[in-house]
């Protein structure tokens, strides 16, 4: 028995732990962001949120959740069932894979690569494909619809997005997570929020665009799309895609956090602390900015990337580029 | 088209359901505690006692208390169907459809008095209302009223949440406590 266990590579038992540990935060962070989002949505509006369900409401995600297992498995007359339950499942596998590359702390770290950030880009890419085959197969317009804008939201993100991380790049010279994290100080101002202000911003909006939320929230406007791609999905279909777009959120607010605030580190406390703090704080940023900003409308989306966006983006590489070449 | 649209048919909601794949009553007990916590409505209003729902997930009345709160949408996420208005026999099909789309664990409040029996549309010869919303679905919870208050509403949830898991689990109206806290 020792041995059958022995003879087993220490890889593969690092990669299994791991994506346990994946799956149980993953997991967690939705329940977490649920009651976190109902709540602050509910102060924003002046009342006092989900309130009776558990003390202050804290078990209603687990009664929202146990309540979405137990609701009707449903496919819609016309869709292609195989790619229809292919989508959600599609949407939550990158996410989860996203997380492997992530240093939470100095010594927490699945696998300590050299191309974590591009690993996490072309990942977080497969999600578009998730909501493109979820919008195509529901055999409904309002799906169609939203996979539409999805797309071609997420194409036009997509570039402002990598060109900021280039900037960043640039600067520390590796797309190692863990060597840009630790290049950064203790302090505030040691961290690249201060090197690189314009790009924190550029990549903070397009992270908003790229997870689908408010204000950029069009492929499940409610207005008008009934709810975009996700119309056809009940029950744990609708659970996954949401599990799998807190995933995405917390993903880029640990990206947010790694590259401009410095990721694990900080002063007198250990590492892991400070990158949850740091990736709450970003995470309730997101949460704000959802519940005080309206929609904007497709045209106004599209025009905020191609003409604001892309060109502060490219002319922050060039400053970058120069400053580094002098 | 504008023919075949007017064409009155007067028929009843398929209620047919699939059994539950697990239907050991422990389970089902758990279940429908988190059911009765997790009312999802669906964003379907006919006439002004709509106005009334809104406010019932507003800042005074706030159905987010108990769970009530996340107006879906569509029909495939919802479980709570308020009827709020009249209904025209114009608009039946479609409130049939909406009952028929809607997965399995259903519930459905007739809410004032149009929903309950036509209201005040009801005449000799009247035409153009459907007298009461459970000629054409299965209607759980009716709420009096023209409209009724947010604070009915939130009553007639209470109703369904009773009627889900057997017993009431808020004070009633006249020994609860008020609270200066919001």
């Amino acid at each position: 028995m020792i041995e059958a266990i022995e003879a087993i590579p220490a890889q593969f038992i690092v990669i299994f732990v791991g994506f346990l540990a994946i799956l149980a935060f993953v997991g967690l962070n939705a329940v977490l962001l649920v009651y976190l989002e109902r709540k602050i949505a509910g102060f924003i509006h002046r009342r006092p949120g989900p309130y009776e369900v558990g003390p202050h409401g804290i078990l209603q995600p687990i009664a929202d959740g146990l309540k979405l297992v137990g609701k009707q498995i449903f496919t819609p007359t016309g869709a292609d069932s195989y790619l229809f339950w292919l989508a959600p499942m599609i949407s939550i596998a990158p996410a989860l894979v996203c997380f492997i590359a992530i240093p939470f702390g100095p010594h927490l770290q699945i696998i300590n690569t050299n191309v974590g950030l591009i690993l996490i880009l072309a990942f977080t890419g497969i999600n578009v494909l998730a909501l493109c085959i979820a919008g195509w197969t529901s055999q409904n317009k309002y799906s169609l619809l939203g996979a539409a804008r999805d797309i071609s939201q997420s194409v036009a993100y997509e570039i402002p997005l990598l060109i900021t991380v280039l900037s960043v790049v640039f600067m520390t010279g590796t797309f190692n997570l863990f060597d840009i994290a630790a290049g950064q100080g203790a302090w505030p101002w040691q961290w690249y929020i201060v090197y690189q202000p314009l790009a924190f911003v550029l990549f903070f909006i397009c992270v908003l665009a790229e997870t689908n939320r408010a204000p950029f929230d069009l492929p499940e406007a409610e207005s008008e799309l009934t709810a975009g791609f996700h119309t056809e999905y009940s029950g744990m279909g609708f659970a996954m895609f949401f599990l799998a777009e807190y995933a995405y959120m917390v993903v880029a607010s640990c990206i947010v956090a790694i590259l401009f605030l410095g990721g694990f580190q900080g002063p007198i406390a250990p590492g892991v602390w400070w990158f949850l703090a740091k990736v709450y704080i970003v995470l309730l940023v997101m949460i704000w900015i959802r519940w005080t900003f309206p929609r904007v409308r497709f045209d106004q989306l599209l025009n905020i990337c191609w003409k604001w966006l892309i060109p502060l983006a490219v002319l922050n590489l060039l400053i970058t580029l120069a400053v580094i070449a002098l | 088209m504008a023919q075949e649209n007017q064409d009155i048919k007067k028929y009843f909601a398929d209620t047919t359901t699939d059994d539950p794949i697990v239907n050991l009553p422990p389970v089902q007990k758990i279940l429908n505690v988190c059911r009765a916590m997790s009312l999802w409505p669906m964003t379907f209003g006919l006439a002004c006692c709509a106005i009334e729902m809104m406010s019932f997930g507003m800042a005074r009345f706030d159905a987010a208390r108990y769970g009530a709160e996340v107006f879906r949408p569509s029909p495939r996420q919802s479980d709570l169907i308020i009827i709020a208005g009249t209904i025209n026999h114009k608009m039946a099909p479609l409130v049939i459809r909406l009952y028929e789309q809607t997965p399995a664990p259903k519930w459905v409040i007739a809410m004032g008095n149009c929903a309950i029996s036509g209201g005040p549309f009801v005449y000799k010869n009247q035409y153009g209302v459907v007298e009461g919303a459970d000629k054409i679905i299965p209607v759980d919870v009716y709420l009096p009223g023209c409209p009724p208050r947010p604070e009915a509403l939130l009553e007639g949830l209470f109703q369904i949440q009773k009627k889900i898991t057997g017993r009431r689990w808020w004070p009633q109206p006249a020994q609860a406590q008020k609270s200066d806290k919001w």
